[in-house]
């Protein structure tokens, strides 16, 4: 018997949005014990029929049309009040960014009872203990002592793990999780997947589960809907849909899901265009009181990079890769070591370091001044080298071409650009430099899998064409292993394992590669 | 454009931008309204308003026509707010942007510097200035901007606080674009905004600075300002009550058309905020 029903809904966006519905004539339902995957890209109206099912839709968005029901009981009926009794105790959600789904002043054990005694009006003392048992059932290390910790001194896996006990603290029918591993590292995801996958088949919740990533569907789910443009356009078992899927669409995405094949070892230049040599960084905050912990960035780091080449430097947050970055580029100032680009140390002042290194960055929407047109972005560099401006600006148009783009764009906003496009511009004005060496810095992690594949594809014909030699951050393996020739792998700081790609993939020396490899998700499915 | 037709929205902003324009056209109309000296002498002293067709608002304890002096003194006020507005937002900016934008020693500095101006009770510094360096019209313009800057300035370097570390600021200076680029082009226009808004709460307290000191009789004598006026009525303020209350409506409905402004440009500016209300 399906304990939630989802009918026909339809629900209206506001007028003057982009489409007239955010998700049309969508119907789910999800069974006792069951875990359904809701998957999409971003637009797809994934998170719209989450929050519509929380009872939670944001204002502007109303219920057109179509049916919601929880073990037979009407949702749409429900008024305020009505729905503040179902939500936590009979729906239940689990966020995707734990830090701010939690409060930062309050302290992890009053968090977690706060559900027994608003909603069940226990006592302190009891809400204490099942706020203890709760913390154990999800495998925190230390539950008593995390009672009283906040929410800040838990790491990322570790507050999910909170807020999967909060979910789960009424036993409530049905689970929604929104993307709750997104935020995670690929280690930590795998741990908090196989933990949802445990206490859902240990108390028989329905689970709706909402991801982009075919690889944790692979993982988790036991029923998948793909979902696009507010439409859901196949449905079924997770084992039909992901090795035959019907649709065209489905086809697509599965086919854009990078796979962790290593590109056959070309011939690579003995000319090492790039040379870290024993590179430290330390961070040492100053307070006036307390003096925290020095954290080391960087440990005597030392890569290299052959030209024309792509050297792909790998690891989970707080690894030091993003600092590694930012030294090589010059953004920030190293403790010891050098950066060398092509035979000499890279020069203090900007406009010099300008012309050997040029940087890609992860955020398309933060990295373009929102308040200049894309084209005077890109000529500002030439322009402040010495370019004449009107030749600049040509030479604008010649490259947003070059990355695919429409010439005549150079006039308009960041705004009038998808975050695909956006990231083109931005490979489009380090270029504009003509630069020895390109750093990128997760450049596609903040992309949909399909826009993922065109930029990926992209920095693969400019490498073909211009003989650009990369130096490639990221925390995707699978990544990693579309682009690069040699592969450096990260861990606070220090370089555990370096080498051609696919040695490191197929031998890895390290138990840390080998850990990080073995956590990718949907490997099963989609190979190594 | 889009910010402009948010303005035209706001019926707060109408009302505002309308009651202000009245008072540009009173101020610059003064000399064809009233082309004869707003300070000599007119006719009897203290007539009331409507008692003498002649004098619509009456005559002052000198004998002067109040509405001429209301007019001329329209064009004081909003002179003496837009300057000193001028002088305050431009020494708030320059400090806020150096301290925001550099930030360590650089930003010690000028904020230990701000937070000695703003320990002073702004009034209490004005009335020093003024007493030091006279109560001539420009002297008193500029010592109202002198004391105005500090809450501009830490403004500004909050924006910049922030702005200065997002990506599309780090990518301009791995293109090798110099610190005035950034500072002028990139994060200024970004952190205008608020500033612009706040800018509209500087000048009404301008137009109030100057009034205040007018009251104590520290303004310049000189000039028909609507602070002068209300001075002026102080003392017959029990029987002759409108000398001093017609310039105070005056100032209220200025000071309410510029904070009108201020919310419709802070409405039409963080458009996200407004969609709230």
């Amino acid at each position: 018997m399906s304990r939630l029903i989802v009918e026909g809904l339809t629900i209206r966006l506001p007028r003057g949005a982009d489409r007239e519905n955010a998700i049309e004539d969508v119907s789910l339902s999800v069974a006792a014990g069951e875990i359904l995957c809701v998957v999409g890209e971003s637009g797809s109206g994934k998170s719209v029929t989450a929050s519509a099912v929380m009872g939670l839709l944001a204002p502007g968005l109303s219920i057109a049309a179509g049916r919601m029901a929880l073990s037979g009981e009407d949702l749409r009926a429900k008024s305020p009040q009505a729905w503040r009794a179902i939500r936590g105790r009979r729906i239940a959600m689990v966020f995707q960014e734990p830090m701010t789904a939690l409060n930062p002043l309050m302290g992890v054990g009053a968090q977690i009872g706060e559900m027994w005694r608003v909603h069940m009006n226990l006592d302190a003392r009891e809400a204490e203990r099942r706020a203890l048992a709760a913390l154990r059932e999800v495998n925190l290390p230390d539950p008593e002592g995390a009672l009283r910790t906040f929410p800040h001194e838990l790491s990322g896996g570790q507050r999910q793990r909170v807020m999967i006990a909060m979910a789960l603290a009424l036993e409530p029918e049905v689970l929604v999780c929104d993307e709750p591993t997104t935020a995670l590292d690929v280690t930590t995801q795998a741990q908090v997947l196989a933990l949802i996958k445990d206490l859902q088949r240990r108390h028989g919740t329905a689970v709706m589960f909402i991801t982009h990533d075919f690889g944790v569907v692979a993982e988790i789910a036991d029923r998948v809907a793909v979902m696009r443009l507010g439409r859901v356009v196949e449905e079924g078992t997770a084992r039909e849909v992901l090795t035959n899927p019907q649709h065209d669409y489905t086809k697509a995405l599965l086919a854009a899901v990078p796979g962790l094949h290593a590109p056959q070892p070309r011939a690579l230049s003995p000319d090492e265009v790039l040379q870290v040599r024993g590179l430290t960084k330390t961070y040492v905050s100053r307070g006036l009181f307390r003096r925290r912990k020095p954290v080391r960035a960087l440990d005597a780091v030392s890569v290299t990079l052959k030209r024309g080449s792509t050297l792909a430097v790998v690891g989970e947050s707080g690894s030091g890769k993003s600092t590694l970055a930012r030294c090589v580029v010059g953004l920030l100032g190293a403790d010891g070591g050098q950066v060398v680009i092509g035979g000499a140390a890279l020069p203090k002042r900007r406009r010099d370091a300008a012309r050997l290194v040029q940087m890609v960055f992860q955020d398309p929407y933060a990295s373009l001044n929102p308040r200049r047109r894309a084209g005077a972005q890109v000529a500002q560099g030439p322009i402040a080298a010495g370019t004449a401006a009107a030749r600049a600006m040509q030479e604008a148009r010649d490259l947003f071409a070059l990355v695919g783009l429409d010439p005549d764009a150079v006039d308009r906003f960041p705004h009038e650009f998808s975050g695909g496009q956006r990231q083109r511009i931005g490979i489009a004005r380090a270029l504009a430099m003509k630069p020895e060496v390109l750093v990128a810095d997760e450049p596609v992690s903040a992309l949909d899998v399909s826009v993922q594949a065109q930029v990926l594809a992209l920095l693969r014909d400019l490498q073909a064409r211009l003989g650009l030699s990369i130096l490639f951050i990221t925390h995707d393996l699978r990544v990693a292993a579309q682009l690069c020739d040699e592969v450096a792998v990260m861990r606070n700081g220090v370089v555990e394992e370096a080498g051609p790609i696919g040695a490191v993939f197929a031998d890895p020396q390290s138990a840390y590669t080998r850990s990080l490899i073995e956590a990718i998700p949907g490997r099963a499915l989609f190979g190594l | 454009m889009r910010a402009l037709r948010a303005y035209l929205r706001s019926p707060a902003a109408l009302i505002g931008t309308a009651i202000l324009l009245a008072v540009l056209v009173m101020g610059l109309g003064a000399n064809w309204f009233y082309p004869a000296d707003p300070l000599g002498l007119a006719g009897r002293p203290l007539q009331w308003p409507g008692a003498n067709p002649r004098f619509p608002l009456g005559t002052d304890p000198s004998g002067r026509d109040i509405a001429a002096q209301l007019f001329h003194g329209a064009r004081i006020s909003l002179l003496i707010g837009v300057v000193a507005t001028s002088i305050a937002v431009v020494i708030g900016i320059a400090i806020g942007a150096l301290a925001g934008f550099y930030g360590g020693l650089v930003d010690t500095l000028l904020m230990r510097v701000t937070e000695a101006f703003q320990t002073l009770p702004n009034f209490l510094l004005l009335l020093v200035l003024v007493a030091v360096f006279g109560s001539t019209m420009q002297t008193v313009t500029v010592a109202i901007g002198l004391v105005s800057w500090p809450p501009v300035a830490r403004l500004t370097r909050a924006e910049f606080l922030t702005l200065r570390t997002r990506d599309f600021v780090q990518a301009c200076r791995v293109q090798g674009l110099g610190d005035a680029h950034l500072i002028l082009r990139e994060v200024l226009p970004n952190a205008l905004p608020p500033v612009i808004v706040y800018a509209s709460v500087v000048m009404a307290v301008a137009i109030l600075l100057e009034s205040a000191l007018a009251f104590l009789q520290l303004s310049d004598p000189n000039v028909p300002s609507w602070g002068n006026l209300i001075g002026l009525g102080r003392s017959v303020l029990r029987t002759e009550w409108y000398v001093s209350a017609i310039p105070g409506v005056a100032i209220l409905l200025t000071i309410l058309g510029v904070s009108l402004v201020g919310q419709g440009l802070n409405d039409a500016l963080n458009p996200r905020l407004a969609s709230g209300r």
